[in-house]
């Protein structure tokens, strides 16, 4: 579970997240979304440690990840964009993540490589790699320590559809297992595919926070992308 | 009168009047009563064994002949431990050694006082307080002696070969080492030096005021306390000598002050802190030295005047040539500097552009002495680099018109 | 500690397959084997090589200091993102690329000094070691711009313009200083603006040790006798050790604070 209270976080003048308060259930895959700007990455990369918010509480499973990096030990996360030490191979950063971690949990990362079809490129260093085998080898390590708390910045954004659905099993393969994951997408089919709860964020604030199910209902349509357009020219209207 | 002055000289000089004397260290017939016994002529020769003692006094012309192992010892204590007061007097592969030290009295090994013709060659003086001192004397001969002193500090020693008012003295093949100064002339008129080796003394390995009309040819000065100075001196021929590794704070291989009409020629200056420090010397010429690893080449104060600087060969000084002047009365041309970026287009051995040998940064050197702590950094290096592209400070006047492409053939 | 020495092992081995680091370590020992060669190994030798060390030692740390902080986001992104702490991952950044340029200046220079059997002549020796803390202080610095610059091409140009500071105008802020106060006593006014700047330092002890204070006068014999003696030995080192840990400490600190 993850509860965060009243998280801002500025950039300068910018204002990125303004007094963000959500809880995440356990055993569920909550999708954040919203237009570009939104606060979905900052939110994302607080949790996770890259961003140190200025004020609020940000705890997983009970214990506060501001200044822990302890905490981290039971979170994957998988960002963005995949960069990775150019001169560093799959395989040594593998290693490192497992040596980091000094591991309790056995690692799955020879099962993993094996789902995304990385065993021919271990040895490569990664400068060598297309973005897809990037995303491949963030993936892996995400996943690796079979984490209890899972957080996958636009996870399947240029791997290749074989490689997408086996990612989303195992998804949901780790909810089911009981863990809090957290998602954003920019394909709205995914998201509905995928996520029992949606966090519709508007400029740093929370505009809906519930299940999947109730945003469909309080909008009125059953496709997803329609009821977060619904939403999002609500929310422009009522900021104006 | 003038017939029979003669034949009493021929006398006086005849081999059958001259008779030989022996002096044992133990017995009768010591040194001391050798040479109170001996006549005008006779040759003393000084048996082997140690003789002690000082204060011999030689009152009349003989020669004094050491043998192989004989040596006098004065046992630092007493005075001087032979004292020439007569003229002619010869002293002959003698070992003299242990004089005693005075802050008082100059005592030496050998001591002529007011005489003519000494001839002291061959003889090896350790530990002399002075070892060989020449006064108000005339027409002496210093040759071939080895001259050992206790490396005692400058305050403490005396000099090697002292002269003080003396005329026509020659000083050669000698190799002086551990005293105060190697070489000292004071008022001294038609000295010669030639080939001597003057080491590790304390202070100059030759040293000369007031002497006027000498010449100093092929002789080595090395590893001094302070090199050689030559001062307040008239007509000074310095010819093939060696200035080697005289290297420290106050160190000079040569220091040149007041010195009018002098001729350096042929001289090898290498591994001095200053190779040359002329203050106040005019008339100079100085031609064909080789300065190499030098500190300063040529360090040329004020006052200089009419020194002409010509096919010298300058080789790796951190400065060849600093001035304190912005003027120049001096002439550099057919020099070889290894420091020279011109260039040669038409193949005549000679640099097209003019060489300043002076650079901006020994100018700031000279006028303020701690910006030294600046040596070796890349500001100096673009601050004389700009200088070079566009003069400023140093004399425009100070200039090779004529630098040399490579170094002339080396002698050594 | 452990986990620092660890991914040490892998910025070190990141570091080690940089064509940079190849370059820096052939150049110097080109440098030294050409001056050697030519020279002999005397004070020319050492000589020159300063120059070199004393400009390039501190131009490389800054531009590869700073460019490796930037480098290294995605290396430092992805730690962030495990159970390490922050300052596991800078000192092992930091001691990741200064340590494998300290061996390359070391080795660079040690193995032809040692061919040509010069190695263990104390101007060597010193140049060694004045290069190598040269080192550490100049990554440190890099590391601490390259972490407060967000920017690459400003942290770059703010390291370029320290590294000019350090290396040029500093020594024309002495000239200035004793160009206007030439009238006044310089000595201990001089040593206190050689022991500040860390490169200034390096150069005088490695000129006090071939006896260059010969050539200085009397600045020269008060060096020698200012750097000769335990309190100027303790002094200068403190200076150097304090001109590495600052910066390190300060760039910590601001890591910890920044957003990736």
């Amino acid at each position: 579970m993850i509860r965060i209270d009243h998280l801002h976080k500025s950039f300068r003048a910018l204002h990125v997240l303004q007094g963000v308060s959500v809880v995440l259930p356990t055993g569920s895959v909550t999708a954040i979304i919203g237009p570009n700007g939104s606060g979905k990455t900052t939110l994302m990369k607080s949790i996770v440690g890259l961003v140190q918010p200025d004020r609020g509480t940000i705890a997983v499973d009970g214990v506060s990840t501001i200044n822990n990096p302890e905490s981290r030990a039971t979170i994957g996360y998988m960002s963005q964009v995949a960069h990775y030490p150019e001169n560093l191979t799959p395989r040594d950063l593998v290693n490192m993540v497992r040596g980091v971690r000094m591991s309790r949990v056995p690692d799955i990362s020879d099962e993993l490589i094996e789902d995304v079809q990385l065993h021919g490129h271990m040895d490569k260093p990664m400068r060598a790699l297309s973005g897809g085998t990037r995303q491949k080898v963030g993936s892996v390590l995400a996943l690796m320590f079979q984490p209890t708390t899972l957080l996958l910045d636009e996870p399947t954004a240029g791997l290749d559809p074989v490689v997408t659905e086996r990612l989303k099993e195992r998804i949901i393969k780790v909810r089911d297992a009981g863990s809090t994951v957290l998602i954003t997408s920019h394909v709205l089919s995914e998201i509905q595919e995928l996520a029992d709860r949606i966090i519709y964020l508007h400029e740093g604030r929370v505009i809906f926070d519930g299940m999947v199910n109730e945003l469909l209902e309080r909008t009125g349509h059953d496709v997803l992308s329609r009821a977060v357009a619904t939403i999002m020219m609500q929310s422009n209207g009522g900021v104006q | 009168m003038k017939h029979l002055l003669i034949i009493a000289l021929i006398l006086w000089m005849s081999p059958a009047y001259a008779g030989t004397q022996k002096a044992y260290p133990t017995g009768a017939s010591t040194l001391r009563t050798a040479l109170s016994n001996a006549r005008e002529g006779d040759t003393i020769l000084v048996m082997p064994g140690e003789h002690s003692g000082s204060g011999y006094d030689i009152t009349k012309r003989i020669t004094i002949i050491g043998m192989k192992g004989a040596v006098v010892d004065g046992h630092s204590s007493g005075g001087t431990i032979f004292l020439v007061n007569a003229d002619g007097v010869a002293f002959r592969t003698l070992t003299i050694r242990n004089v005693a030290v005075s802050y008082v009295d100059d005592h030496a090994a050998i001591k002529v006082l007011n005489r003519v013709g000494t001839d002291i060659d061959g003889c090896r003086i350790e530990n002399g307080f002075f070892a060989i001192y020449l006064s108000k004397s005339a027409n002496c001969r210093v040759a071939n002696n080895t001259i050992i002193g206790a490396m005692r500090d400058e305050s403490n020693s005396g000099n090697g070969i002292h002269a003080w008012t003396c005329r026509n003295i020659l000083v050669t093949g000698n190799t002086i080492t551990g005293h105060r100064d190697g070489i000292y002339f004071e008022f001294m008129r038609q000295g010669t030096v030639l080939n001597n080796h003057s080491e590790q003394n304390a202070r100059y390995g030759l040293h000369f005021m007031f002497s006027d009309s000498c010449s100093y040819h092929n002789n080595v000065f090395a590893s001094n306390g302070a090199g050689v100075a030559v001062m307040f001196s008239h007509v000074v021929e310095m010819i093939g000598n060696t200035f080697r590794n005289n290297w420290g704070p106050t160190s000079y291989g040569l220091l040149l002050k007041e010195i009018k009409e002098g001729h350096l020629k042929d001289n090898h200056f290498e591994r001095n802190s200053i190779a040359i420090h002329a203050e106040g010397a005019g008339h100079f010429l100085i031609e064909g030295n080789t300065f190499i690893r030098n500190g300063y080449g040529l360090r040329i104060l004020g006052g200089c005047e009419e020194i002409t600087v010509v096919r010298n060969t300058f080789d790796g000084n951190t400065f060849d040539v600093t001035t304190n002047s912005r003027e120049s009365f001096n002439t550099f041309s057919g020099n070889y500097w290894s420091s020279y970026e011109g260039y040669d287009l038409d193949h005549d051995g000679v640099g097209d552009v003019p060489h300043h040998p002076v650079r901006l940064y020994s100018q700031l050197v000279e006028q303020m002495p701690s910006s030294v702590i600046l040596l070796h950094t890349a500001f100096i290096t673009m601050l004389d680099l700009a200088e070079r592209i566009i003069p400023t400070v140093t004399p425009d006047l100070l200039v090779d018109n004529k630098p040399l492409m490579k170094p002339r053939a080396q002698q050594q | 500690m452990k986990t620092t020495a660890l991914l040490l092992k892998y910025v070190v081995r990141d570091v080690m397959r940089s064509r940079w680091l190849a370059l820096y370590l052939i150049f110097f020992a080109a440098v030294t084997e050409g001056l050697l060669y030519f020279t002999g190994g005397e004070a020319k030798t050492v000589v020159g090589l300063m120059n070199v060390v004393l400009l390039l030692i501190p131009l490389a740390a800054a531009v590869f200091g700073t460019l490796h902080v930037h480098h290294n986001r995605d290396f430092v992104e992805l730690m962030l993102t495990q159970p390490v702490s922050r300052s596991a991952i800078y000192f092992a950044l930091y001691l990741g690329v200064s340590l494998p340029f300290l061996i390359a200046f070391v080795v660079g220079i040690g193995v032809p000094a040692a061919i040509h059997g010069v190695v263990f002549n104390p101007p060597i020796l010193t140049l060694l070691a004045a290069g190598s803390a040269l080192t550490m202080v100049f990554f440190a610095i890099a590391y601490l711009i390259g972490v407060v610059v967000q920017d690459k091409a400003a942290a770059m140009g703010v390291a370029f313009i320290s590294w000019l500071s350090f290396a040029v105008l500093y020594d024309g802020l002495i000239l200035a200083l004793t160009v206007i106060f030439a009238d006044y006593p310089l000595e201990k006014a001089t040593i206190a603006m050689v022991v500040l700047n860390p490169i200034d330092l390096a150069r005088i002890i490695v000129m006090l040790t071939f006896d260059y204070a010969a050539l200085m006068g009397y600045t020269g014999a008060v060096f020698q006798e200012f750097f000769g003696a335990a309190t100027g030995i303790i002094i200068s080192s403190s200076s150097l050790i304090v001109w590495t840990l600052l910066p390190v400490f300060i760039g910590r600190r601001a890591f910890g604070r920044k957003d990736w």
